[in-house]
């Protein structure tokens, strides 16, 4: 067997099999539901129904999609250049930290808009740190990066733990290892008042459409796709290939701390272990949906967060286990990515 | 001193091959995959699988070797879903591989909430008990170390032999191999690149599930959440620092879990009362760092690793 290019495929292809990926996934969805003992169609209405049957459930769906966007472009970004970072989640605890440090008094009374800018930059520099010692080893001495980014995400956990039960120990907690709370001037604001979704969401936007016209009109947006594609020819035309590695690790990094900056200061306020249950991972998912696209990103990001938002409230209403948001995702990234490799190419017998 | 006391107990070196042992399994189930020229970043969900599947066996009544299968049965159709993906169709083995890992470990925590919805704390099974060779288990420190262990840590050292044996001294490892540095070569022998790196992927996969299921029928008789928790990714670490031989690859795991077996022990020690645990529970992961950069100057990478391989092209 070989895989043969198709030079035009036709709409039937282009369309239809990314189709029958999105229905594939729909059907393992209501088998699932249906070993649970649950109406697969009921279960599905109610995941819809949770993730936007409603006010609520709309912006709890936002809210929840804010860090994944984040998430979703650092690791597009990164993926872009072939650099596989698959360490946003200690990235985005890096951003958390350095939000609840300078947004408990480190930084005196200023202006809270000035505030807020400060700590987003440093929260940025902070995840940026993280990925450029992986991404160094990657350029100086040949180590592969998945591991080393992925090996972090354990050992920054485990500095956050030690960090939540030493010196960044809320004294007001109750033994309970959670930071103290930031001050209302490191808060962001809701974007419009009484609606429960924050600042963040809008700075999540934003970052897409400053990373998109990265990409497509600037030189190092060129640069980054260059040595993604090949990474040999960069080098040969001449690119700087590990200075256009080491940028794009620090916009990653950068990117994935917002994550952490915007659910303290927007939704949480403070700092606990369970702030991502694995945004990090998940950004990997919504990048992969959006084809690393950054405006795709946005999409897929409120995708992803729907189907998460939809299991949990599925969950408490039919007793579905809400894992099944979690295979639901697993299954459309890998039939999706199957789906896309055949609108180009068969499988031929010979 | 205290350092001296702990390194010459046995109980010490026994700790390090126990913890060794799943860590035995799995990097020889990945060494496989790699030799043949696929990197499986399922490693570290198949893993989980494999500790559930082998664990749920044995609490609905099976036998504990039944429970091996089963693990190893599950491991194989993850890897089979794997290979079906990165092999005939090429598709990024980073994506994939990050798919199977989220896809078996999903699946897992779904069934484990599905057949065990009111459980606080998970029901424990018996586990695999220590089998005592003869004599060789008098001889002192050695013989509680190496001869006093479940049958699993046995059956971790035979796959080894096992894996180097087949590897090195019979033709299908060397069209293995081939197939992991030089694809062109197998097809211009006849062979089909395609069903060795299938087959490698497959095998290794099931490989790595008992590693995991190691954990749970020998380690810690019940199974929770998060229990693999990176050691897949370290096993990852593990085959680079041997140089994708089995042997070394061996030495890493046994050195690895020395390491591992001593940051347990010293935090009973006065240096536990100065220094955060959590220091201590890094020691794993910076340990897996490093082995990586002191290795991986010196390390023969498979020079097809990670290059899909299509029939006719160059």
């Amino acid at each position: 067997m070989r895989l043969e290019p198709i030079a035009n495929p036709s709409a039937l292809r282009l369309f239809g099999l990314p189709t029958a990926a999105l229905a594939l996934t729909v059907v393992i969805a209501s088998l699932l539901a249906l070993l649970a003992g649950a109406d697969p169609l009921a279960t599905l209405g109610l995941i819809l129904k949770g993730a936007a049957g409603s006010k609520f459930a709309i912006l709890e769906t936002l809210n929840r999609a804010t860090p994944l966007i984040f998430t979703g472009l650092a690791v597009a970004v990164a993926f872009r250049a072939r650099l596989w970072n698959i360490g946003a989640e200690a990235q985005l605890y890096a951003g958390a930290v350095v939000t609840v440090i300078l947004g408990t008094g480190a930084l005196g009374a200023l202006p809270s808009i000035l505030t807020i800018l400060i700590i987003a930059l440093a929260a940025m520099l902070a995840g940026a740190l993280v990925l450029l010692g992986p991404v160094l080893l990657k350029t100086r001495a040949g180590v592969d990066e998945v591991v080393t980014t992925l090996l972090f995400n354990f050992i920054m956990l485990l500095f956050i733990s030690y960090l939540l039960e030493g010196p960044m120990k809320d004294p007001t907690g109750m033994g309970w290892p959670k930071s103290a709370s930031l001050d209302k001037a490191a808060r962001l604001p809701r974007i419009v008042e009484g609606l429960r979704l924050h600042w963040g969401f809008a700075l999540a936007l934003i970052a897409a459409g400053l990373v998109w016209v990265l990409q497509t009109r600037t030189t190092l947006g060129f640069e980054i796709r260059a040595v993604g594609q090949n990474i040999e020819a960069a080098r040969f035309a001449g690119m700087p290939v590990d200075r256009v590695l080491v940028k794009t690790a620090l916009l990653s990094g950068g990117l994935a701390a917002l994550a952490g900056f915007s659910e303290v200061a927007g939704l949480k306020g403070n700092l606990t272990l369970d702030l991502s249950p694995g945004f990090g991972y998940t950004g990997i998912i919504v990048a992969m949906l959006a084809l690393l696209n950054p405006l795709g990103v946005v999409v897929t990001a409120i995708f992803v967060a729907g189907v998460f938002v939809g299991a949990d409230s599925m969950s408490r209403a039919a007793g579905v286990p809400t894992y099944i948001a979690d295979i639901l995702l697993a299954t459309s990234l890998l039939t999706m990515v199957l789906a896309l490799r055949l609108t180009r190419a068969r499988l031929r017998r010979r | 001193m205290e350092l001296f006391d702990i390194l010459l107990s046995a109980s010490f070196w026994a700790a390090a091959v126990r913890i060794a042992s799943p860590l035995i399994f799995a990097t020889m189930g990945e060494l496989i995959c790699e030799r043949a020229g696929v990197l499986n970043l399922g490693i570290e969900g198949i893993m989980v699988i494999g500790a559930f599947a082998g664990w749920m066996t044995v609490y609905l009544g099976g036998g504990l070797w039944m429970g091996v299968a089963v693990a190893m049965f599950a491991g194989m159709l993850f890897g089979l879903l794997h290979a079906t993906l990165t092999v005939p169709f090429g598709l990024s083995q980073h994506v994939v591989g990050l798919g199977v890992t989220l896809l078996a470990t999903s699946v897992t925590y779904f069934a484990y909430r599905l057949s065990l919805p009111e459980v606080t704390s998970p029901p424990r099974i018996a586990p695999f008990q220590p089998l005592e060779i003869p004599f060789l288990s008098d001889i002192p420190i050695l013989g509680e170390a190496l001869f006093s262990q479940t049958p699993l840590t046995y059956l971790a050292f035979a796959t080894v032999a096992l894996v180097s044996l087949v590897l090195y001294r019979t033709p299908l490892g060397l069209a293995l191999r081939a197939a992991g540095e030089n694809p062109t070569s197998v097809e211009a022998q006849g062979l089909s690149v395609m069903a060795l790196r299938m087959g490698a992927v497959i095998v290794g996969s099931g490989l790595m599930a008992v590693g995991g299921a190691f954990l749970t029928m020998s380690a810690f008789s019940s199974f929770f959440f998060e229990m693999v928790n990176g050691r897949g990714w370290i096993c990852i670490a593990l085959v680079v620092f041997g140089a994708w031989k089995p042997g070394k690859a061996l030495l890493g795991a046994l050195l690895f879990a020395a390491f591992d077996a001593l940051q347990i022990r010293l935090q009973q020690t006065p240096l536990g009362a100065h220094v955060p645990y959590q220091v201590f529970l890094m020691v794993p992961y910076v340990l897996s760092i490093l082995a990586l950069v002191l290795m991986s100057r010196r390390a023969e990478v498979p020079a097809a690793l990670m290059i899909p391989f299509n029939k006719g092209e160059r």
